[in-house]
């Protein structure tokens, strides 16, 4: 195993990795401070903070020789006998004059700035920097300048690092961003008319190190000290980005990418950025309701709110009367839920259809230059869906299948998971034309987000939860399952899915889906790789049935 | 000194130098046909290291060596960049070469191709040189008709092209990889190192880098000899074993005050002083020098005491100064403030400094904003101290910055403040009596444009 030795210690790395001086380091719990490098763009070494001492030991006699000038750490490889110093006298001096440098034409005008608390300019110049200015004072100045319709641009905060610029060259592929001027004067730019508008906009956010770049989402909402942020999976499309949900007193205010590098590396589209704020639209689902008397044709009847207790009870004795029971199992359901719904399901009526539900699609996928891709599928658990389905019946139904099966007269009773957040302002996911299928069922159970046609025909209508509500397991469009905690608790007299089914199965004390994915995960070879802890970044169910015969 | 003739400007002064037939009449090309004749790549690249002629770009780097760095068997193509993207201040050997002399230049391009076994040589002409895109055009274009660029010259089974390209007037775009990548259509942003030129340079293959005069004098070599180059200049110190030694001609380019500015060859290792008594005149009106640039603004500036340094490649490091150079001599007569020279010396590095690093972004544009105070009679003692520390450290610590241009922008301010610090402290006292004693930060002056 190579060896690297960093700050005196010897540090093994993998053989196969090609690693630099800034991740050999952090392997060994040394932090090099650095604005211009990021791992998934191309290395320009222009920042100069990464700056350390290197040399070189020989194998053979254990002597080590230095190399006689500063190297930017971000730019040399760390191979077996390397050496780095990350903080020698001359380092330092290096990295003082830079955060010096740096400040020079920076306004600080960090009691403003989005950034701060967050910003690696701050972070730096408190560990690395010097207590005093010595460079004149000017006057505050924070021009601002709108550069695409997710992102605004502080150009005197900016530091020149240019991973935004190779972001939008390397990443997206769409290359609208630029340096301008030059020297002192340079600046960050679009072509006029051409303004940073590509569905991966908001990652140079995320990668600016500084608070140059501003996400006009975020914009003044929130300061960043006050987030508290947890590890979900954007439910967005089937890729199952890994994300990290920043919230505060149950709002979301923003989600970050959080690397994997198995599914999104480091970046998470638009889409999915914004893909939030339907979790605390006014106009959702807030109570659970039913209709009295329980009979569809009387439409003009009004819902009435009904305690969770009742639909407890209520629900499973109105599917029990009217027997043959269809279910449509949302594809944005965790494994966890969905399981259980299909054992709720399966104990109501021993015969109950199963189906996947409506799996909403956009044209097509999406792929980028650095790879990253955008599915068509417009759900996040399709595939974990129809391996849970599979468990209890072989032939695994869709929605198209239960329309047929409920248009056949197959079912006299349905339950409807659908969850989508499609608001009312939106195109609903269902037409009238399709949703009055439904109309002629004795009982209909709607479990939604939004108002939709089919919830004008429902007898019990329920709030859905949203995916920061959720906790649970979601399975990628490339089978990698991950799990991840409820982020944020639904708002009152909203229980999430999860919460009524494991109350239904006659479970007691919290949902806790931990339980019934250890439950899943011994019963089935599909989801065994699901028992236990998982890594973060998910397992890949296929890897482990190739490995458990 | 010795009785010198000029070689590499020997067609000054002729009214058809330029030409072709003029330039085969005093021996050209007949070099080139020679080794076409049977020599092979090795042997040129021998024959230039043995003369130890050192790259007249600047770095005076062995321009044989350079070549050997190439990878052996590469399948090609191999590229090579005639960098005339003359903006050293105060330099203007180049364009005499291209103006007067175009053939020289190119049948030292063709001969530099065929040691490299590049097929494809570019000029990067900067862009304020019409006369010598013209003069070096024509003398491409008669080249060509000549069969001396194109497919298989004279039967050799070597094939070259020479495109001129023009430049957009960068003073970057003279370091050889910002010249790359402005060839490349890209903004000028020097590369970092490694991978060097030498092995993956212009569009991502092995390209050598070389200067206008270096052409020139490859040429030389090819019709005079290694031993006729060595006999010019200043031998290896056998005291210093990394010497190289200084051999051959050097086009000294002297201006400022002097009687008779412009650009004169001589023998690598003349004097400063012998440069300006001698072809110079003297010190313009009758004055005294006060000092004088050694080569170029980027290379510090020699006290009059210390004009008899010889210029050569060691020579100005001795005194303190960074080294030679593109040997652009530019004097300062006794009456010019070095506050001024200083001044004009921070603006043009804050001008073109490309603004990738950031030592060199913020150092350039910091030491500017502080002798546009200065000058307005606002200037501090502790201003110096901070000017010296920028000109001490900006690029001067190897590695700092990704290439030299800090480390050329950090000498003068170093040298003028090291030499002259009476002088800069004399002014601050006067154009400033009250606050020249303040240390805290002051308010900025907005700076005078530049352009």
């Amino acid at each position: 195993m190579p060896t690297v030795i960093v700050d005196g210690k010897d540090i093994e790395i993998g053989a196969e990795e090609r690693l630099n001086c800034i991740e050999a380091a952090r392997r060994a719990g040394a932090e090099i401070p650095h604005y211009c490098w990021h791992p998934g763009l191309s290395v320009v070494a222009s920042c100069r903070m990464c700056l350390i001492e290197t040399g070189a030991r020989d194998a053979a006699t254990g002597k080590i020789s230095m190399v006689p000038k500063l190297v930017p750490a971000c730019q040399t490889p760390a191979k077996d006998g390397t050496v780095i110093i990350t903080a020698s006298a001359l380092v330092k001096e290096s990295r003082a004059r830079v955060e010096e440098a740096l400040l020079i034409d920076h306004p600080i005008d960090c009691p403003i700035c989005d950034k701060a608390g967050e910003c690696l300019l701050q972070d730096y110049h408190f560990e690395h920097g010097q207590a005093e200015r010595r460079a004149d004072l000017h006057p505050f100045t924070s021009r601002r300048r709108d550069v695409g319709p997710t992102v605004t641009l502080f150009v005197d905060r900016c530091v020149m690092c240019t991973r935004c610029v190779r972001f939008a060259r390397e990443v997206s592929g769409t290359s609208e961003l630029m340096v301008i001027n030059r020297g002192a004067k340079e600046e960050i730019d679009v072509f006029p008319g051409y303004p940073l508008d590509n569905k991966l906009s908001g990652n140079v956010v995320d990668l600016c190190p500084v608070g140059a770049l501003g996400d006009k989402d975020f914009l003044y909402q929130q300061r960043v000290w006050f987030l508290k942020s947890e590890p979900n999976v954007c439910g967005g499309c089937a890729s199952g980005c890994s994300i990290t949900t920043e919230h505060n007193q149950d709002s979301v205010y923003r989600l970050k990418p959080r690397e994997n590098p198995h599914v999104n590396k480091w970046w998470i589209c638009d889409e999915g950025r914004y893909g939030w704020h339907h979790l605390h639209d006014q106009t959702r689902l807030l109570a659970a309701a039913h209709r009295t008397p329980a009979s569809a044709s009387q439409a003009a009847v009004g819902f009435q709110a009904v305690e969770w207790a009742d639909v407890v009870t209520g629900l499973r004795r109105d599917l029990k009367v009217a027997k043959r029971l269809a279910v449509a199992v949302s594809p944005l359901l965790t494994v966890e839920e969905a399981w259980m719904l299909c054992a709720v399901a399966r104990s109501i009526d021993p015969q109950a259809y199963l189906a996947v539900g409506f799996i909403p699609r956009s044209e097509s996928d999406e792929t980028y230059p650095g790879g990253f891709t955008i599915r068509a599928e417009k759900c996040p658990n399709r595939l974990g869906v129809e391996s849970v389905i599979a468990l209890f019946d072989p032939a695994v139904h869709h929605w198209e299948d239960l329309l047929e099966h409920v248009q056949a007269g197959g079912a006299s009773a349905a339950w409807i998971t659908a969850a989508y957040p499609t608001s009312a302002s939106d195109k609903p996911w269902i037409d009238e034309e399709t949703a009055a299928v439904f109309a002629g069922l004795e009982c209909l159970v709607v479990q939604d987000f939004f108002e939709s046609p089919l919830t004008k025909h429902a007898v019990w209508r329920l709030p859905a939860a949203g995916f920061a509500e959720r906790a649970g397991t979601w399975v990628n469009a490339a089978h990698r399952a991950q799990t991840f905690q409820q982020a944020i608790r639904p708002p009152a007299g909203v229980w999430p899915e999860g919460r009524l089914l494991w109350n239904m199965l006659g479970r007691r004390g919290l949902y806790d889906p931990v339980a019934v994915r250890q439950q899943i995960a011994e019963s089935s070879a599909t989801f065994a790789a699901l028992a236990g802890v998982l890594p973060a970044t998910g397992v890949d169910l296929r890897l482990h049935q190739l490995a458990t015969p | 000194m010795q009785p010198f003739s000029p070689v590499l400007l020997e067609a000054v002064g002729l009214p058809t130098g330029h030409t072709l037939a003029s330039y085969k009449s005093r021996g050209g090309y007949a070099p080139l046909e020679a080794i076409l004749g049977g020599k092979k790549p090795a042997d040129v690249v021998d024959m230039v290291k043995a003369s130890g002629l050192r790259g007249r770009g600047g770095a005076g780097f062995s321009t044989g060596l350079k070549w050997t760095f190439l990878p052996k068997d590469h399948p090609g193509p191999i590229y090579l960049c005639i960098n005339a993207d003359e903006s050293e201040p105060g330099t203007f050997n180049n364009r005499i070469l291209m103006e007067d002399d175009p053939h020289q230049v190119i049948e030292g391009t063709i001969l530099s191709a065929f040691a490299t076994r590049a097929s494809t040589a570019y000029i990067y002409l900067r862009y304020e040189y019409p006369h010598s895109w013209d003069r070096l055009q024509t003398a491409i274009d008669e080249a060509y008709t000549a069969g001396y660029l194109g497919k298989n010259l004279k039967g050799s089974g070597f094939s070259l092209d020479i495109y001129l390209h023009r430049g957009a007037a960068a003073y970057i775009c003279g370091e050889e990889t910002g010249l790359i990548e402005s060839l490349e259509g890209k903004r000028a942003w020097p590369r970092i190192k490694p991978p060097f030129p030498a092995v993956e340079g212009l569009f991502k293959k092995p390209t050598v880098v070389n200067n206008i005069e270096t052409m020139a004098c490859v040429a030389q070599i090819a019709r005079r000899g290694v031993d006729w180059f060595r006999s010019i200049g200043v031998p290896a110190d056998p005291n210093n074993p990394r010497d190289p030694g200084s051999y051959g001609p050097k086009l000294y380019c002297l201006s400022g005050h002097v009687e008779k500015p412009g650009c004169y060859e001589a023998p690598l290792g003349i004097t400063a002083r012998q440069l300006i008594d001698g072809p110079g005149g003297g010190v313009w009106k009758g004055r005294k020098a006060k000092a004088a640039i050694p080569g170029g603004i980027s290379m510090g500036l020699l006290t009059e005491a210390e004009l008899d340094t010889p210029l050569d490649f060691s020579g100005p490091g001795k005194a303190g100064c960074l080294g030679l150079g593109t040997a652009a001599v530019v004097v300062i007569d006794e009456t010019v403030s070095i506050v001024d020279f200083l001044h004009n010396s921070c603006r043009f590095f804050a001008h073109e400094s490309c603004g990738q690093c950031t030592p060199c972004r913020e150092g350039t544009s910091w030491s500017l904003q502080m002798l546009e105070r200065i000058k307005a009679g606002k200037g501090r003692l502790r201003d110096l101290d901070l000017l010296l520390e920028i000109g001490t450290s900006m690029g001067m610590m190897p590695g700092s910055t990704i290439c030299g241009l800090a480390d050329g922008a950090a000498w003068p301010i170093k040298n003028a403040i090291q030499k002259f610090r009476g002088e800069f402290e004399d002014y601050i006292r006067q154009t400033n009596p009250t606050g020249w004693m303040v240390t805290e930060p002051v308010s900025r002056l907005a700076i005078v444009a530049t352009h």
